[in-house]
């Protein structure tokens, strides 16, 4: 027996908000037979468990919608507009140029389209990835783990957690430890943080450790507690049976590399032009595969922005080649996009995203191609780590489309 | 043709709770041979005892098989070509090997001979090669030979720059560490051993008939008792009265880096050892991904299975040199284990016919490929000990499922998932694992007790998010089978 062989005009590998909005807008443009493909057997990514409010701003109402709430608008966005949707189907890997192997309990497949969408996501670095030392117990999680044990499986979580990180998603990990009845004794980032930025709830009383390096995890069968130390040499251990490490993002680009698709040394995704093009023919890419991680609202946009493009190609078949790339200089730490498109196109809202490694008090951005001069901007506000900041994107038509790297410094 | 645990008509007997002789009538004999420690050694003799009409009990201390040593090791299975010539552990090296890779060929176990490479990244270790090379030939190995810097540049091309030349062993090979005891203690089990877990021995007390054991589970009789304990193997030794060694445990740090890797390298590379002392290797896994270690330290806490901050960056200079590229690829996982040593580099097998009992001590990094010939000697020693072992008889064949990259996955078999959509429905979405492959472990002749010892059976949760995906997936499959 082998695989069913057939073909579609538009593949998009991955149904969270970036896959769903590109579908939906494809499917209504008029491609032709576009298909989502979702591995997991609901589709909706990342904010089918994220049980807390705000997605989707405004257009969902006061106070946005809940993770799942938006997870299923997207879901039934691109089912009317007419895109096939097929949950629990795995992409597992190119058979040709712009052909993929599935497999799924219908069965193995090869399907072949004109135009092929990566959205496959991004996900937090786990505890090993990290390089964090110490025992392997049960009792560490990262925040997308933490959430569906609580939300999607009820599952329990253990009495006493020490959330590792700063910013929303800690929040997030923190919200959901307390639903899930786990008592929050500590927050624990190796950068400054004020309360502020860390805890938006009043009242709430979790200390947190700002500067401060988790050194190692203790306990055999189970978590025991955090050894931690702060900058000024300090150490402790907090004791807790439950840890949780959030954020610090690294986008799902398996399929991108098996592709032998050019990924942006500071992204870790493909790199990509304004109109979301890789180095690859025919292969776009959306969403947070791009850039770990923007909201699930940049994402949609994202993937309804790129229809127009895919479309393009779709009649005009026209693929640039050896495009300049944009890179950033230390602190920044990544662009995106990454690479200068020859078309004129301009990226979302018409801005690039940027993220630095350490705080800036508004930052003088240059942009520069072959010691040529091509923007200047000043931001208004500090450029904080884990945030995105923007740079305007109406100098990328006068970038030379054959000319050298195009290199972003901050002042 | 799914490739399940053939069902078996005899009741197999596990035990992981409860008084140990609780379902036993009064008067009941006592064991004819008990085996304490069932990581790869002891379960590789409890299989090999199971050929015989025997009353056989093997015990651990865990809740699982292979779940020390044996778990946390290089995955190597070794030629034997730079062991201490004329030594025990040498020929049982040398056989083992054999035994072992017509077992896994017949087993399914996942075997890559992807060979290695001695790299000599100085003047000395060059020189050191040609003595290697005659050391191999004296090991009565033949194959090996070397290459200069360009030959190894060709076969290694992402190795850091100053690589002189290398000894080529084009039969070291990788197996997977998980599948080896389980598969024997599966096929111990299937042929009449009692495999009783949580049980840990307190004490013994020994008479000219039995020995008893104080276990964390009650007493245990036993007329002949096989000492496989491990790390543990000097303290169990001392209950029986005697103190030949000291088990200091020798810890071994490993990075597992990410299946992205897995590309930049070839070979087993394995650092020329030299008066400044060992290196480390850098070796694929049949997983697929890439190892980075291990290191050596001598420490007295036998629990010290933790990693430590020095030693990963210790090990990730090291590789910086070996194959730098690697450095800019994910880290899957840290691990430790702990290796046996005893203050001698041979194995300590000691036999014991007249208080009938052996034992299997200090074997350190070569158990895993040595484990079959060790078996088939240790039985031997008990031949020779007063007890009839009777005629052999064939064991009940056992086909494991495939855990290796290089071989078929139920999940790129479109016959097996037309047959049965649970393997084609993914759960584990980094290693490709599906919901019929944990069906299958857990519904296993001897089944995991906690998500760690379902991933050691099908690789559920050992990819690169490390459950961020689907961790809450997998242990609620697992607790719903526990119900």
């Amino acid at each position: 027996m082998t695989r069913h062989e057939r073909t579609v005009d538009v593949l998009i590998v991955g149904g969270g908000p970036a896959g769903l909005g590109a579908g939906a807008e494809l499917a209504a443009s008029g491609a032709g037979r576009v298909e989502i493909l979702e591995r997991e057997q609901a589709a909706g990514g990342i904010p089918r468990h994220c049980h807390h409010g705000g997605f989707g701003g405004h257009t969902m109402g006061r106070g946005g919608a809940t993770g799942p709430a938006y997870a299923r608008s997207c879901v039934a966005a691109a089912e009317r507009a007419g895109a096939t949707l097929r949950t629990g189907v795995t992409v597992t890997g190119w058979a040709g140029p712009l052909t993929v192997d599935t497999t799924a309990p219908t069965g193995l497949e090869r399907i072949t389209a004109r135009a092929v969408i990566l959205a496959t996501g991004a996900r937090e670095r786990p505890r090993s990835a990290r390089l964090v030392p110490g025992s392997r117990p049960p009792g560490v999680y990262t925040t997308g783990e933490l959430q569906q044990a609580v939300h999607l499986y009820r599952q329990r979580i253990g009495t006493r957690a020490v959330v590792i990180g700063d910013g929303p998603i800690s929040r997030a990990a923190a919200d959901t430890l307390r639903i899930a009845g786990v008592d929050v004794v500590a927050v624990v980032s190796d950068r400054p943080v004020s309360r502020l930025t860390a805890l938006t709830r009043t009242g709430d009383r979790t200390p947190v450790l700002g500067r401060t390096t988790l050194t190692a995890l203790t306990g055999r069968e189970r978590l025991t507690g955090v050894l931690v130390r702060h900058h000024d040499g300090r150490t402790a251990t907090l004791r807790c049976d439950t840890v949780v490490f959030t954020g610090d993002w690294i986008p799902d680009h398996e399929l991108a590399r098996r592709g032998e698709i050019t990924l942006d040394p500071g992204t870790r995704g493909p790199a990509y032009d304004a109109s979301h093009r890789t180095n690859r023919t025919g292969v776009f890419a959306v969403g947070n595969l791009l850039h770990g991680v923007e909201s699930a609202g940049v994402a949609l946009a994202e993937g309804r922005a790129v229809a127009a493009p895919v479309l393009r190609h779709l009649t005009a078949g026209e693929w640039p080649t050896g495009r300049p790339s944009i890179a950033v200089e230390s602190p920044l730490r990544w662009i995106a996009p990454n690479l200068v498109g020859p078309a004129g196109d301009l990226p979302l809202h018409g801005r690039l995203t940027l993220r630095t490694d350490r705080r800036l008090t508004a930052p003088l951005l240059l942009v520069r191609q072959d010691g040529r001069e091509l923007h200047r901007q000043r931001l208004l506000l500090p450029a904080v780590p884990d945030r995105p900041f923007h740079l305007r994107g109406d100098w990328l038509d006068r970038a030379d489309p054959h000319g050298g790297t195009v290199r972003i410094s901050a002042r | 043709m799914p490739e399940t645990y053939e069902s078996h008509p005899m009741p197999l007997t596990i035990t992981t709770a409860g008084e140990l002789t609780a379902d036993e009538p009064s008067g009941t004999q006592p064991y004819d041979v008990t085996v304490v420690g069932a990581g790869v050694v002891g379960a590789a003799i409890a299989r090999e005892l199971a050929r015989y009409r025997l009353r056989t009990a093997l015990l651990d201390a865990s809740d699982d098989i292979g779940n020390g040593t044996s778990k946390a090791n290089t995955a190597i299975l070794h030629t034997g070509f730079d062991a201490v010539p004329g030594s025990l552990e040498a020929r049982l090296v040398r056989e083992g090997q054999h035994r072992l890779r017509a077992y896994a060929a017949e087993t399914g176990i996942p075997v890559e001979r992807v060979g290695a490479l001695l790299v000599a990244w100085d003047e000395e270790q060059l020189a050191a090669l040609p003595a290697l090379l005659a050391k191999a030939e004296r090991n009565d190995y033949r194959a090996a030979r070397l290459l200069d810097a360009g030959e190894l540049r060709a076969r290694e091309p992402h190795l850091g720059p100053g690589a002189l030349g290398a000894l080529e062993i084009p039969d070291e090979s990788i197996i997977c560490p998980w599948t080896t005891p389980l598969a024997y203690a599966i096929q111990a089990v299937r042929a009449g051993v009692h495999l009783h877990l949580n049980c840990r021995v307190r004490h013994i007390d020994s008479d000219d008939e039995v020995h008893t054991l104080t276990t964390t589970r009650g007493p245990l009789r036993t007329r002949h008792l096989i000492n496989a304990a491990g790390l543990h193997a000097d303290e169990l030794d001392r209950e029986l009265g005697h103190d030949d060694f000291t088990v200091t445990p020798r810890r071994g740090q490993l990075i597992v880096f990410d299946k992205l890797a897995r590309d930049l390298v070839d070979h087993i590379l394995l650092p020329v050892p030299t008066a400044a002392g060992k290196g480390v290797l850098v070796a694929p896994t049949v997983f697929g991904n890439v190892l980075l270690g291990p290191t050596a330290e001598d420490l007295d806490d036998k629990t010290a299975t933790g990693s430590t901050a020095g030693a990963i960056a210790l090990l990730r200079e090291k590789g910086r040199r070996i194959l730098p590229a690697l450095l800019d690829e994910e880290v899957t996982a840290v691990y430790a284990g702990l290796r046996a040593a005893t203050g001698q580099e041979d194995y300590r097998i000691k036999s014991r016919p007249e208080r009938r009992h052996i034992t299997v001590g200090g074997i350190r990094s070569t158990g895993l490929t040595a484990s079959m010939a060790i078996a088939a000697h240790v039985v031997d020693l008990l031949g020779d000990s007063g007890l009839d072992l009777g005629t052999p008889s064939e064991l009940p064949p056992v086909t494991m499922p495939n855990l290796g990259e290089a071989f078929p996955r139920p999940y790129q078999d479109a016959e097996r998932v037309a047959a049965d959509p649970a393997y084609g429905t993914l759960v584990c979405h980094c290693e490709r694992v599906s919901a019929g492959e944990i069906r299958d472990a857990l519904a296993g002749p001897v089944p995991p007790r906690s998500p760690d010892g379902l991933r050691r059976r099908t690789r559920a949760g050992n990819g690169r998010c490390q459950g961020f995906y689907c961790g809450a997936a997998v242990r609620a499959l697992f607790e719903e089978a526990r119900s």
